[in-house]
């Protein structure tokens, strides 16, 4: 099939380039951008008003298949991404059981060459069980493609098996991802330590459970030359210890999540169990700090940390809630209305966030719309205003802490690998 | 004086909720309710046809049966029953018991949860009235309500009143209704504690926060004294019990150096020899029997207005 984009704002950040254009698709692949475009096209689709990008990357989602198809599938997860206006994503091993070796990385690739309507990117365990004991087979899961390594979801306490994981990791060109967090420190907390932990009667996670973790993984790369990727980041003592390092010239890069500067703390007040989430929400000065730090590169990626619990488990008292908010189908969204809208961020450096950058940290060749290039496109709708309501969130699990929100941006096209998969905002049947 | 407010809250789950207006109209309607719980007939009609749940997550006996005599002695039909936290885990949710309550048209909930927060989201769930009977380490308004009930009555006002709270400051309910309540009617509370035991920002809930017992003391019209829980997070902070009333705990001799006429408060039940002696608990500043009985007016009070209460226009 040969696509043809008509009049779209082309934002295509790898090739420094954004203006009105045209994109032609052929063969699964970017055939031609430029001004008219004349070529013949099975399919004309008009992008006026509309932004043409690189389709996103998130490289932080929780599919929870295999084990827990009652929150997420790859297939519901998938369609909630192309919803969202990603086309990839890339899982994380804290499935049950977790992916921590090659026949599990082969059983997960089998699911998603089956059910999954985006590309999926697989991370794998760094320790057998994501116990933080034993280190995985990371050069066997490596060679089975497998994109990244992590626990998330646990930190790697001892610091000896972090190191050695580092080690491991730079010898088979791949990353470690850590999820920052002392347990020793955040023992049973459920909500920032602070006035609202306080007023509220719960118990508080300190910030320093976030960057005092995250300056020992920053020393430990160091010292093992490698790279590392910093999970979440929420607080603003953990910006400033990421930005020393990066004028130290370590290796290291950081995500942070949309809640994370689009919400603080106080939003828990109600006892919101969608409030509830690890790292917890910070303050308005850390959420400030987060802002800055995406401004200023400190922080490359805006991944989403989706991470679906079904009603039963979110319906109960705080204490008992699981942490985690689903996050695919507003990312998009709240950054653009939060960072973009403000000045924070242009268009191109969303889509830097969000795309480009995820995909350079995890190797894989996306987020570039240069002639030749798999087409993974999505087309933006900058003014499609609608409420995001419970009852028309496509993921399997509904626990957002942005139900009821008027957002403002609307996926109306995706493509991925020069496939129509979504159309007029509609995921295509069948695909 | 006679008030008027059109009570619109169904639900009382904290003091941080309520307007100083709401609070004072609370303790104005316990007035009334106090004079019938002296009388020959302590019953009157205000709930008949009513029915008052007791549903503890927590074993109480102090407040369910507080609870209890309030809700009959306003004629409501009362139910009782108490349920293992543990049990719950894997049974039926707290939402689900409450949809179940609901649907057995019980009009009022007083719930007793470990868990901070539960009251609330119960009162999302549910059309019945949810009073909090005290939740985790976050409110107990009833009990804040009777302290002030007492306090009022034996000072003849809230405003311009030192309060000082003092004991286990982070991990009490009780604390927490009362700073939240006492600052709303104007009081100026000081909260004291061992460092450890002052939790986080509890300033910026406008009160002062000291670990000088002397200067809690000092210059203080009434104190209130929390029960010491050595067997729960207490310990972590204090181990000895001795040590804490060597520091902490009130005695005769540290109340000569006060105010005359303090007002010594307790939420019970008193540990005896750990946060204050004998003789303070039982001399003639403990006002500790009065907050019992007031604690009935004050929850036939509660029970009568979220009963009462009108759609908020």
């Amino acid at each position: 099939m040969r696509y043809l984009i008509k009049n779209g704002r082309v934002v295509d950040p790898a090739n420094n380039i954004d203006s009105v254009m045209d994109l032609l698709i052929t063969d699964g692949k970017i055939a031609e951008a430029g001004k008219d475009i004349k070529a013949p096209a099975d399919v004309i689709i008009d992008a006026s008003g509309k932004i043409v990008a690189p389709g996103l990357v998130d490289m932080h989602t929780h599919l929870r298949e295999p084990g827990r198809e009652d929150k997420e599938t790859v297939r519901t997860g998938t369609i909630a991404a192309l919803c969202g206006g990603y086309t990839s994503i890339a899982c994380m091993p804290n499935t049950e059981p977790a992916i921590d070796n090659v026949k599990m990385v082969k059983t997960l690739k089998d699911i998603i060459k089956k059910d999954a309507l985006t590309n999926v990117f697989i991370i794998g365990a760094i320790t057998e069980e994501r116990r933080g004991i034993k280190i995985a087979d990371i050069r066997g899961m490596k060679e089975e493609g497998v994109s990244a390594f992590s626990d998330d979801g646990s930190s790697v306490d001892d610091e000896r098996v972090l190191l050695e994981a580092l080690k491991t990791a730079k010898k088979e060109g791949t990353i470690i991802i850590e999820h920052c967090e002392d347990i020793k420190i955040s023992a049973n907390g459920v909500i920032n330590e602070g006035f609202m932990s306080t007023k509220m009667g719960l118990r508080g996670i300190p910030k320093r459970a976030e960057y005092e973790r995250v300056k020992r993984d920053i020393e430990l790369a160091k010292k093992a030359s490698a790279r590392i990727h910093i999970a979440h980041v929420s607080c603003k003592e953990s910006v400033e210890a990421i930005r020393k390092a990066k004028q130290e010239g370590v290796g290291v890069t950081a995500e942070t999540c949309p809640h994370y500067f689009a919400l603080t703390e106080e939003c828990c007040a109600t006892y919101d169990t969608n409030t509830k989430m690890n790292p917890p929400l910070r303050t308005k000065e850390d959420a400030e700090a987060i802002k800055e730090a995406l401004k200023d590169g400190t922080i490359d990626v805006i991944a989403t940390d989706h991470a679906p619990h079904t009603d039963s488990e979110k319906d109960v008292e705080f204490d008992f809630a699981p942490f985690g908010v689903i996050g695919l189908e507003t990312a998009l969204s709240i950054t653009a209305m939060e960072l973009v809208e403000k000045g924070i961020l242009s268009w191109k450096d969303l889509i830097i966030k969000m795309s480009l950058a995820p995909a350079r940290i995890l190797n894989i060749d996306r987020g570039d719309l240069k002639k030749g290039k798999a087409a993974d496109i999505a087309i933006i709708d900058p003014s499609g205003a609608y409420v995001y309501e419970k009852e028309k969130i496509r993921s399997k699990s509904k626990n957002s802490p942005f139900i009821g929100w008027p957002l403002k941006v609307k996926v109306s096209e995706i493509f991925v690998s020069g496939e129509l998969v979504m159309k007029e905002g509609a995921v295509i049947s069948g695909s | 004086m006679e008030k008027k407010l059109v009570w619109t809250k169904k639900d009382l789950l904290g003091l941080e909720y309520l307007s100083a207006e709401e609070i004072e109209f609370i303790l104005y309607t316990a007035e009334g309710f106090k004079e019938v719980t002296t009388r020959q007939i302590k019953k009157v009609p205000a709930l008949r046809g009513k029915t008052v749940m007791n549903l503890f997550y927590e074993p109480s006996t102090r407040t369910r049966t507080s609870f209890e005599l309030a809700a009959k002695r306003l004629s409501a039909d009362v139910i009782n029953i108490s349920v293992e936290a543990s049990s719950v885990k894997k049974g039926e949710t707290l939402i689900d018991t409450g949809r179940n309550m609901e649907a057995l048209k019980i009009d009022v909930l007083v719930v007793r949860h470990s868990s901070s927060g539960a009251p609330n989201i119960l009162a999302r769930a549910v059309g019945s009235s949810i009073v909090n009977a005290g939740d985790g380490w976050h409110e107990h308004p009833t009990q804040a309500l009777l302290d002030m009930f007492t306090l009022k009555s034996k000072l003849g006002r809230i405003e311009g009143l030192n309060v000082s709270i003092i004991g286990d400051i982070a991990h009490s309910r009780v604390a927490r209704s009362n700073i939240w309540g006492l600052t709303k009617l104007g009081a100026k509370v000081t909260v004291c504690a061992p460092r450890m035991l002052i939790p986080v920002g509890i300033e910026k809930m406008g009160v002062k926060a000291t670990d000088d017992l002397n200067e809690a003391l000092e210059g203080a019209d009434a104190i209130n004294v929390l029960r010491m829980q050595f067997e729960r997070d207490a310990a972590v902070a204090f181990p000895s019990k001795m040590e804490y009333f060597r520091q902490y705990g009130i005695t005769t001799e540290r109340l000569k150096k006060c105010k005359p006429d303090i007002v010594v408060m307790h939420p019970g039940p008193i540990n005896r020899g750990i946060e204050m002696s004998s003789e303070v608990a039982d001399g003639p500043n403990s006002v500790i029997l009065e907050q019992v009985t007031n604690g009935i007016a004050v929850r036939m009070a509660a029970l009568y207005l979220v009963s009462h209460a009108k759609k908020a226009s």
